[in-house]
């Protein structure tokens, strides 16, 4: 098990390094009108860009472990006790995984898109 | 007092009135992170239509690009700016900068970590997320 030191610094360098990249995910939208932006060959065009993918795989990274820490942190704070913790934390951990999972799986069929 | 009378739950964390402002942007932060989160689960599972061509794609942003969905839009954006700035303001104060050096506890107990500077910066975080919601707001309904 890791100490609550370590987690809270995964937490500290998650929450910068989605600043970042959320940065330049919403940077992506506005080059070009919000509307055109969002259009089905733009995104999948988006989806067929390497570091662009990179880039979103690091998001669906960084905001689901910062995301779930946040919760187990709160849910941690909101009642005490061994079995609670272990139960939050593993719910959280299993959550942030099957969110990765789900999210990766769209990155890999857009990114296909056109190409099979 | 027992430990039943000590537990306030989620009442205890939701009332800012007994602790000022540190009270406040501390249940304001976790809010504005509940929802970030609530958000960034329905956006990977909207965005997942896009595996299913875009006549599934054009269906699921007849559903998001309405007027409703842009006022949700407009506060996630709020929300983002909010919790992204406290949260550097946050990783600044518990590495031990700006919040004064620690002293005897004195009447009428003024906390030196929620000083001018911290109390100015959450006042500067609360209006750079307004500005961000009404760029966002030109933007999505300036179309």
């Amino acid at each position: 098990m890791m100490r609550e030191s370590q987690i809270m610094n995964i937490h500290y360098f998650t929450g910068l390094a989605a600043i970042v990249l959320v940065g330049i995910h919403i940077a992506f939208r506005l080059i070009m009108p919000y509307g055109q932006s969002l259009e089905y060959e733009n995104v999948i065009a988006n989806y067929q860009n390497l570091p662009y993918i990179i880039l979103l795989e690091l998001i669906l990274v960084t905001v689901s472990i910062h995301g779930f820490n946040g919760l187990r942190i709160i849910l941690i704070e909101w009642r005490q006790g061994n079995h609670w913790e272990k139960g939050v934390t593993w719910v959280c951990v299993a959550s942030a995984i099957g969110l990765i999972a789900y999210g990766s799986r769209t990155i890999i069929i857009a990114s296909m898109a056109g190409t099979i | 007092m027992t430990k039943k009378e000590n537990r306030e739950g989620v009442k205890g964390w939701l009332n800012p009135t007994r602790y000022g402002w540190s009270r406040v942007s501390f249940w304001l932060q976790r809010l504005t992170g509940v929802g970030l989160l609530v958000y960034f689960i329905a956006h990977v599972i909207e965005t997942s239509s896009i595996t299913e061509g875009k006549f599934a794609w054009d269906q699921m942003l007849q559903l998001t690009q309405t007027t409703e969905g842009h006022i949700i839009l407009i506060l996630v954006i709020g929300m983002s700016v909010f919790h992204a700035a406290n949260g550097v303001r946050l990783y600044i104060a518990h590495g031990g900068k700006g919040i004064g050096a620690p002293g005897r506890p004195e009447y009428p107990y003024r906390p030196t970590s929620l000083n001018m500077k911290m109390r100015a910066c959450i006042w500067v975080i609360i209006a750079l997320a307004a500005l961000a919601m009404m760029y966002g707001a030109t933007v999505l309904f300036g179309e």
